[in-house]
């Protein structure tokens, strides 16, 4: 099958590769872009290890062709560091032991980013129903959602603190 | 291409050696020889330079197949597996007591049909294995070993005509095994056959589906068990039969888990005489093996139902029969006069009565059961449910564990264990640092690979942290004591006098004191102060055990049917465990809430189906239906040390298991209570559908009988 020219940025890097059409979003991330942080786990679109933040919104990247992301931004799991801080979501995942395996870690990270960052406090149904997105065979959910529901709150405080140290 | 004529010199994959005999034959070749048993049995390999265009050349293989009457049940009569061979290899037998003389004497009889669904552990990375010959060194690497790396090597060995020393398996960090991941199965003899003949790195990576056909499956068996008991509830003698579905081809464990089930089916139950037979058969469905608490979720699930069964019968309180049954704690060790995994059942420790008051206790069970018969008088279908388990970890037979202290007071730890993702790292780094007395975070932990330790016996059976943990005490112990006696000497002082802090040895507060890298550089071979000691601060510590110890536990479901459609939702639960001695908690309480996921996924919804013809229908994850953080309770854990292992120092008993292994039992509880219907559960998964019919059957077998309810 013949290749074809495609331009990705992700994590604000951009990537100039050549795929066939016919291949995935999540396989043109990990193979073509050295990028391995981003799981497959069933390419049917279930499990959602593979899921990674295109243009704001949480995507299965197994379920995209990657020349469908040309011209978009992408968001995978690598870009949640910056300048060798950890996003509070990952600091979050630590302290409340949410990973075991961390094989499902990367997509719930990139699914729950979004709630994080826009603050929200989301009752207890609708958390879990959100981070039923995803599935994880080692944790049980319960220290998932202790996480996350902890990262709300740091994100929330840290973004409080930088307000009011520039004031 | 290959397909099986290219690969028929390669021996069948191997099994275990256990007393059970007669399984030679039943061995699966690593490509379909002439019978094909199974969908998802590889019979031809395609090799190419990427994955897509691998999948294109595997489209273009047809495979003309005639088809035989396909044997899918296995309380059916044995089919033939091959000419003159039963498919039923052997059956096994184990017991004690006179049963017949009891049943003879006896009034009160219980007889229960009850089935486990078939399903497994389904982790979300699915298998990849990466082979490369390296010629000039003449060693075959096997990239992605896992569970067992050292005895997979060993094999390996064999079935190539290498010798040992020429083959390394690498572990790398993995997404999960359960028990299913890392076993030998025919893709890793195909690898290891190309790299060697190809002559270049050959990759591997299974996709969803094909795991869902090839991946090791577990858990079916059918149960026929018979109960004489006394007008008190006590169990006087049980006879049971087991039919276990072992799918088609005989693998690494044997027979193992049947054998294990009918062993281990007593759990804290006395059980005055005992005989059960375990037909071992196969049958044209996907190999079957262990995960996570094999033969255990089974047999609790059993045992569970027989003791509820019994209270219904005599019209006792389930809980009042279970006491009446339970061994206690001034018997223990407690020797059950049967074997399973090789080794004498003898439960080490345990206070089953206090397990089940502390576990009532912490559930609030008293007031649990006071507000859902207020719900259920409101006409909520609202139930609670209980099960009782003993678990088994510990298994050995040994450990190695070699400890070097760096020259910068690093700790490294080499084990021949393995990592799925527990976590074993830091357990094995905190015992180190706790015996040795350094900062845990200074200790490294590496495992796995096979050229790395000369032997290892794996991650499985709950046993790392018991195994290579006791190992790693012992190796802490001489490292420390090395390290005494060459501080002594130097800091001028008796090692009485000595301590070790932070990775400091110091005489007291305020004393002189030397750090253990620094004494580390004392102890190179070149150094002058070393003296005529063993150069290096370091050491290597075996743990050999016969016996395995075992934990025990509790579970308590709450859950809410809707009667329409048949569906169950798990509202609460609790789980009591008393694993002897918690090394870090936060880890226990997480394998204890994911194993529980995995039981309740077993309990309600995953089944791997079959149509008559032998074609899976489960084979997508929209098929195979896992619990997500909508299905999963809130849980409460309550981590309990009242009964340490009296075999190892520690007094640890291992974890892993306990979150899955009464959770069929609880919710088939559960589900009785809620709809008022003792006895209605009578297999696993409790499906909508099955709910529903169950219920209908289940009411027309007992209509006029005044015990029927709404």
């Amino acid at each position: 099958m013949e290749r074809h020219p495609l331009n990705l940025t992700i994590n604000g890097t951009p990537y100039a590769v050549e795929t066939e059409f016919r291949k995935t979003l999540a396989d043109t991330i990990r193979e073509d872009c050295g990028l391995t942080g981003t799981h497959v786990g069933c390419e049917h679109g279930v499990c959602g290890a593979c899921t990674v933040i295109v243009d704001g919104k949480a995507v299965r990247s197994c379920l995209m062709f990657g020349h469908q992301a040309e011209g978009m931004e992408i968001e995978t799991v690598e870009g949640l560091e910056q300048d060798g801080v950890l996003h509070v979501l990952q600091e979050a995942f630590m302290d409340h032991h949410a990973l075991q395996c961390g094989y499902c870690t990367p997509g719930f990270l990139m699914l729950a980013k979004g709630v994080v960052e826009r603050g929200e406090d989301l009752p207890e149904e609708e958390l879990r129903h959100l981070l039923s997105s995803n599935l994880c065979r080692c944790t049980g959910y319960q220290n998932i959602i202790a996480a996350v529901r902890a990262a709300i709150v740091a994100f929330r405080e840290k973004a409080a603190g930088g307000v009011e140290q520039t004031a | 291409m290959w397909t099986g004529q290219d690969l028929v010199e390669l021996p069948p994959i191997p099994f275990r050696a256990t007393a059970i005999k007669g399984l030679t034959p039943y061995c699966q070749p690593a490509l379909a020889q002439k019978t094909v048993r199974y969908v998802g049995e590889p019979i031809a390999v395609v090799f190419a330079e990427s994955p897509y265009t691998a999948e294109d050349a595997a489209d273009l293989v047809l495979a003309e197949i005639d088809e035989h009457e396909p044997y899918l049940d296995a309380p059916n009569e044995p089919a033939l597996f091959g000419p003159g061979l039963s498919c039923e290899p052997t059956i096994i037998e184990k017991g004690y007591g006179n049963v017949d003389e009891v049943f003879a004497a006896a009034d009160v009889f219980i007889e229960l049909e009850l089935n486990t669904g078939r399903h497994s552990a389904v982790p979300m990375e699915t298998r990849g294995l990466l082979a490369r010959y390296d010629s000039a060194r003449e060693v075959l690497e096997l990239h992605g070993a896992a569970k067992r790396p050292h005895w997979n090597r060993d094999q390996l060995a064999d079935l190539f005509k290498l010798s040992p020393g020429s083959i390394e398996l690498y572990e790398n960090s993995i997404g999960g095994g359960f028990g299913v991941r890392g076993e030998l199965y025919p893709e890793d003899l195909i690898l290891c056959q190309a790299a060697l003949t190809l002559k270049r790195p050959v990759k591997w990576i299974e996709d969803r589906r094909e795991h869902l056909m090839a991946t090791n499956h577990s858990r079916e068996q059918t149960h026929r068990i018979r109960a004489a008991v006394d007008e008190m509830g006590r169990i006087l003698a049980l006879d049971e039969t087991l039919f276990h579905d072992q799918g088609a081809y005989v693998r690494t464990h044997g027979a193992r888990v049947a054998d294990m089930t009918i062993g281990l089916l007593l759990g804290p139950y006395r059980v005055p005489a005992y005989r059960a037979r375990a037909h071992y058969r196969l049958t044209n469905k996907t190999p079957a093996a262990t995960y996570r608490a094999p033969g255990r979720f089974e047999g609790t699930f059993v045992r569970e139902r027989m003791i509820e069964a019994i209270a219904e019968r005599l019209s006792l309180d389930p809980m009042e029969v279970r006491r009446a049954n339970l061994i206690g704690s001034a018997e223990m060790p407690f020797e059950r006069g049967l074997s399973a995994l090789e080794t004498e059942v003898v439960l080490d420790s345990g206070d089953y009565a206090g397990l089940i008051e502390k576990a009532l206790d912490f559930a609030g069970w008293a007031e649990l059961r006071k507000q859902v018969d207020e719900r259920r008088a409101r006409g909520e279908c609202v139930g609670l449910g209980f099960g009782l388990f003993v678990e088994k970890s510990g298994l050995g037979p040994s450990e190695l564990v070699e400890m070097r202290v760096e020259m910068d007071g690093r700790v490294t730890v080499v084990t021949g264990a393995s990592s799925l993702g527990q976590g074993m790292e830091t357990a094995i780094a905190q015992i180190c640092a706790e015996t040795l007395g350094v900062d845990y975070r200074s200790v490294r932990v590496l495992h796995g690979d096979t050229n790395r330790i000369a032997y290892g016996f794996g991650a499985h059976a709950s046993r790392v942290t018991v195994m290579t943990g006791e190992a790693t005490r012992r190796a802490s112990v001489a490292v420390r004591d090395k390290a005494l006696d060459l501080a002594a000497e130097l800091l001028q002082r008796e090692v009485s006098e000595l301590e070790i802090v932070d990775g400091t040895v110091r005489a007291g507060e305020d004393g002189p004191s030397i750090t253990i890298g620094e004494i580390a550089r004392h102890l190179h071979p070149a150094s002058a102060s070393r003296g005529d000691r063993e150069p290096g601060l370091s050491s290597s510590a075996w743990f050999h055990s016969k016996h395995m110890n075992y934990p025990y536990g509790a579970h308590i479901a709450q859950v809410l049917i809707d009667k329409a459609t048949g569906h169950v939702k798990v509202e609460r639960y609790a789980i009591a465990y008393d694993v002897g001695r918690a090394v870090n908690p936060a880890m226990i309480e997480g394998q204890i809430v994911g194993g529980l996921a995995q039981g309740l996924g077993g309990a309600l919804y995953e089944e791997f189906l079959y149509d008559e013809g032998g074609q899976p229908l489960s084979v997508t994850l929209a098929d195979y239906k896992m619990v997500s953080a909508t299905e999963m309770p809130p849980v409460d854990v309550l981590i309990l040390e009242d009964a340490p292992s009296p075999l190892n120092p520690l007094g640890l008993k291992g974890a892993g298991e306990g979150g899955v292994n009464a959770a069929g039992a609880a919710i088939a509880s559960a589900v009785d209570d809620a709809l008022q219907r003792p006895g209605l559960v009578d297999r696993l998964p409790v499906t909508p559908q099955y709910l529903r019919r169950r219920l209908q059957a289940y009411d027309e077998a007992r209509s006029g009988s005044t015990e029927a309810s709404a």
